[in-house]
Formats: structure tokens, sequence, C-alpha cells
């Protein structure tokens, strides 16, 4: 049996047996549904309803509704899309980085982190999907055979490195999920009385029945589903990265894009995850399994990768005069200065000097400050793409071709419609699957379960 | 006659403990049903290593080659165009362009490969079964699943090594 030093924190609070864990996760599933949860809901399903009907209002009269013209011809949707991406990557980085380094506070964290990044990756497929304008035919951008001559797609092309990049990742995290959650749903299987919902989780425990053969495939498996999933999240939003630095853009064509934006990516998703969890533990009374050192580490997370997020922005400015390149350096002085300098100013304070407030341990520790500077950071964080796409494009080559962007109702409706579908497809989750994962959970608990480590101090 | 025995434990340590001392007797485990990895039983009760990392990476190249197959064809073979001014003229040229694609390829490949081996392999599929003998083994007992067929002793002979294990319970089945 592993054991911890006795100075370190527990992990899993209070004094639990293995049937407590289950208790606190399975109970809530099984019970009937609370007030506050219909209430939250209600309200965003009738966000995301009104966000899908501005997306077939878009489908039906064309991408003319969004605020692009001519200069700005990429701006909320790819923005977007690019901030959705972003807060999917903490998902698989907490479930498999966290796990090849053998972190065991990933264990109350991951099940969640994982939905989230599967929802925030659908949301994020919602954008190039309706951007393509006909959307019945997207199934163009894989090579099918075709009667239009032979006109495959280019696979040269980063948008089409997207593609392939951003599906791999939807159906690994999905996958890697899954196969996570099978002996928990099994759990829920054996404990259910009801009968339609006992079908149902028995359907989706795949007959899963703990065999000794079956648990050492299972960490096979979940082993080596994190270690290619781990190179796979670095290529993924390095790939997203090069849709902008491919292409010959001041302000675009850098080489510091792929890490700068794999570690904003990191920061954006742990920032989400806060947001998410900080809720869900007060809700489903889950302050014994995720607490205020769990919060700790993701804020240790926050303050590295902000960092390095910071030391980004500024190295970038740094070139931008150090190249000599006058196209460059405009494009950055007109940044920080120019129309859009509200929105790089609101970047900078929200990614580099708020998570810096979390060296103070104070701070670092107590959970409201850490909701609220998680959603500064959520914010922060979509306002870096904003300033990346739109100021770079909104002068173009041509001083008479220089523009502005201003966003329309359909570009925001969409965009509040997808935080609405997040939302709701995260309380279904929350509601009806195992929020944490009870057979991961359940190994550490006699290596840092409260009880059985103070036992050991005696 | 042939029968199965289900012991029942309520804690891993004494699993190990248990299995441990039966093995020792000559006792054959035929398997442990327990609601989380017991790690460390596997030797005991003679469980090898699984393949299934080979099976991932012989997938992973599989999906390596037919991503290069794939796209010299399309791009090199069949329809080579002359993109930005770096015309498709062979893969060894183009392929710095191919290396992502080729890269997620093959880790979906590699990913799903493996994942649907180990479903199969484990006999877990959607719709299957339940074979835990006790709906309790999910949450938190361990049972231990001993049977007459695959040991050279009796039914008396091995019920008296099971009873002198720290057991809970113990169900005894004709098989």
């Amino acid at each position: 049996m592993q054991r911890e030093a006795t100075i370190r924190e527990p992990l899993i609070l209070g004094h639990k047996t293995y049937k407590d864990i289950t208790d606190d996760v399975v109970g809530p599933i099984m019970g009937p549904a609370p007030l506050g949860w219909k209430i939250m809901i209600t309200i965003s399903s009738l966000i995301a309803v009104y966000g899908v009907g501005c997306i077939l209002y878009l489908l039906g009269t064309g991408i003319g509704t969004w605020g692009l013209n001519k200069t700005v011809d990429w701006a909320w949707d790819i923005t977007n899309f690019v901030w959705w991406v972003g807060i999917g990557h903490a998902g698989t980085l907490i479930s498999a980085v966290l796990l090849l380094f053998r972190q065991k506070w990933r264990m109350a964290i991951n099940r969640s982190a994982e939905a989230m990044t599967i929802f925030a990756v659908i949301m994020a497929a919602i954008f190039p999907g309706i951007h393509m304008g006909r959307i019945w035919v997207s199934y163009w951008v894989l090579p099918l055979p075709n009667q239009f001559g032979s006109l495959w797609v280019n696979f040269n092309s980063p948008l089409l490195w997207d593609v392939f990049a951003i599906s791999t990742y939807f159906s690994v995290s999905l996958v890697f999920w899954y196969i996570g959650l099978i002996p928990d749903f099994a759990t829920i299987r054996d404990r259910m009385t009801k009968p339609l919902p006992k079908k149902i989780y028995s359907i989706l425990a795949f007959g899963w029945s703990g065999r000794a053969k079956n648990w050492t495939r299972f960490e096979e498996v979940s082993l080596v589903l994190a270690g290619i999933a781990t190179p796979l999240v670095f290529s993924v939003h390095s790939i997203v990265s090069m849709d902008f630095a491919t292409s010959v853009i001041p302000g675009w064509h850098t080489t510091i894009f792929p890490p700068y934006f794999v570690s904003g990516a990191v920061f954006s998703g742990f920032a989400m995850v806060l947001t998410l969890l900080l809720i869900m533990r007060k809700a489903m009374n889950l302050e014994n399994y995720i607490h205020v050192k769990h919060v700790e580490y993701m804020n240790i997370v926050i303050i590295v990768t902000g960092s390095i997020v910071g030391v980004a922005y500024l190295t970038e400015l740094f070139i931008s005069w150090y190249s000599g390149v006058e196209y460059e350096s405009y494009a950055f002085i007109n940044r920080f200065s120019g129309p859009y300098s509200w929105a790089y100013w609101m970047m900078m304070s929200c990614n580099v000097i708020s998570p810096q407030l979390f060296w103070f341990k104070k701070i670092r520790r107590s959970l409201i400050a850490t909701f609220a500077l998680s959603i500064v950071v959520n914010i922060g964080m979509w306002f870096e793409r904003y300033v990346i796409i739109v100021t770079s494009l909104h002068r173009d080559y041509l001083p008479s071709s220089w523009g502005e962007f201003h966003a329309t109702n359909i570009d925001i409706g969409i965009f509040i419609g997808t935080i609405g579908i997040f939302l709701t497809l995260f309380l279904a989750y929350a509601r009806f699957f195992p929020v944490l994962a009870l057979n991961e959970l359940k190994t550490i608990l006699k290596s840092s379960g409260e009880s059985y480590k103070n036992e050991q101090a005696k | 006659m042939s029968k199965i025995f289900h012991v029942m434990y309520d804690d891993d340590a004494k699993v190990m403990t248990a299995a441990g001392k039966l093995v020792g007797q000559g006792i054959r485990v035929k398997d442990v049903y327990s609601p989380f990895p017991i790690h460390g039983i596997d030797p005991v009760i003679g469980i090898k290593r699984t393949r299934l990392a080979i099976c991932s990476f012989m997938y992973a190249m599989t999906g390596t080659s037919l991503a290069l197959l794939g796209m010299w064809y399309f791009m090199i073979q069949d329809w080579p165009m002359n993109i930005g001014g770096k015309p498709s003229f062979s893969l060894l040229e183009n392929v710095m362009a191919f290396i992502p694609v080729t890269f997620e390829f093959s880790v979906l490949c590699g990913a799903h490969g493996m994942a649907i081996t180990y479903l199969l392999r484990n006999g877990t599929l959607p719709g299957m079964p339940a074979s835990n003998p006790d709906p309790r083994t999910t949450d938190d007992k361990f049972v231990v699943e001993i049977t007459t067929d695959n040991n050279s002793m009796s039914a008396d002979e091995l019920e008296a090594a099971i009873r002198a294990t720290d057991l809970l319970e113990l169900s005894i089945k004709d098989a």
C-alpha cells in the first residue's frame, strides 16, 4: 500500500469509508431533483433555445447577419471557437497529464473537467460548422470521393489540420471519459431500485463486473490513453494557433503562437473548471472531496500558465519592435493604443495582472476570491482571442480598406446561446452522471483519507 | 458435483492477505470482484500483464501508414496542385505539411483501436448483462471466486481453508 507524508493535507476530508464515497455521489442521483437544479436548468435551456433560434436564423439568412465586413472577415465566430476549444483543454490536461505525474488530487475533479471538455469542444465545433454557411454540406471537409473531378481537400492547410485535430480530440476525450465512467455506472446500476433507470444504467455500464483482469486492463488502458492524449492536447491547440500563425497577417505571423496558445488554453480551462466546480461542490455537498487544497493546486496551475501567457504577450511586443518590420511593429502599437486598446488593456489586466494575486496564500485559498478571479480569467481569455483576431485584421494593407468590427445581435445571441447549451449539458451531467470518479477515489482513501492518515500518525 | 465458492470480504487488505494465504496452500483463485483496482493482487492470483499497450502501438502505426498513403494519393498522385507556389511534386518534399494530420490520425487509430479491443476482450459492450456475484461488489465489498473445477481439493477441504480467512460471508453454489 502507498503511504503519504502525514503533514500533507488529506485529499478526502471527514471520516469516510468506501460506502460513504458511494453514498455521497450516488445518493443525489437516486433522489429527487433539487429545486435549485430545476431553476438553473430552466434558465440555461431558455438561453440555449434562444441561441439555437439565432443559429437557425443565421443558417436561413446567411453569414451577413454577423457583423463581418470586407476587412474584418473573421471576428466573434473564430474568437468563440478558440475560446471554447481553449476551455476544452483543461479536462484532458487534468485527466491525462496529471495521471502521468501521479497527482492524486486530480481524482476529485477529473470527471467533471472531462465532461466540461467534451461539452466545450461541442460548443467550439458549432462555430466553424455554422460559419460554412451551408452546414448541410459540412461533410465536404472530409476527403471523400466526389463527382467534381478529383477535388480533394487541401492537406497543406491548417484549417484542414484543425478538422482532424478537433475531431480526434473530441472523440478520444469522449472515449477516455466513458471508459472511466463504465465502472461507476455499474455502481449506480447495482444500487438503483427504480426499474427504468436501472435498465438505462445497466445498458450504460456495458455489463461491467469488476473482475481483477478487467481492472488490470482498465488501468493499462487509462495509462496508455493518458500517454497519447497528452501530446494530443498540445497538438490540438498548436494546430488551432497555426490557423493564424501560418498566415501572413501582421500580428498573426509569429512562431510563438503554438506554446502561447497551449498555455493560454490550459489557463482558461482551469479557470472554467474552478467556476463550475466551486458551484457544484456547494450544490451537491462535495465539500469533503473538492476542498481548499484542490482549489489551491488549481490556482497554482493558474499562476504558472497565466505567467507564461504574460511573458508571451511581452515577448510579442518586444519582437515586433526588435524585428524591425514596420508592419509588425505597427500592428502591436495599434493594439495597445489604437481603437481597440480598451480590449487590449482588458486582456492585459484580466490575464496578466489578476492571476498574480494568487501569489498570496490567503487569496489562493479563499473560495470567494478564487471564484471571482476565475470569472475574470474567463473574460480575459475571451478578450485575448478577440484582440488577436480583430485588431490584426481591422487595419488592412491599404488604408482605404481600414475598417472596424461591430457585433450584431446575432453575433451576441449565438455566443450567449452556446453558454446556455453548455450549461444545460453540464447540469444534465451533474444530475445523472457520477460526478466524482468513484473507483479512483476509493483507491486513494487509505493513503490520502483524513481518518486513515490520522491513524498512521498515531 | 462441482461447486463455486463466493467469499466476501469487507476490505481490500483482507482480500490481499486471504488470497495470499489461499494461494500459499495451493488453492487456485478463479477471480476477484472488486469496486476498484486492488494494486498488487494480479501476481498473487496469477494474472499476466495485459498486452493492450502493444495493440495500441500497432493500431497507431496502421493509422500512420494509412494517413501517409492517403495524403500521398490525394495530394501527389491523383491531382497534384500548385498551392501558394509550392507545388506537390513528391511525398518527401511535402511531408512536412502532412505531419499534423499524420499525427492526429495515428492517435485516432491508436486510441480507438485500443478502446474497442479493451471492450471486446473484457466482454463489456452496451446492454451486456452484469456477472458480478453480488451487487455490493461495485460498492464496498470484495468477492473472491474459487471453484472445485480448477482445484484438486475436495469441496470440504476448500471450505475449511476458506473459513480460516478473515471473511465476511461465504456463499456456496452448485456449478
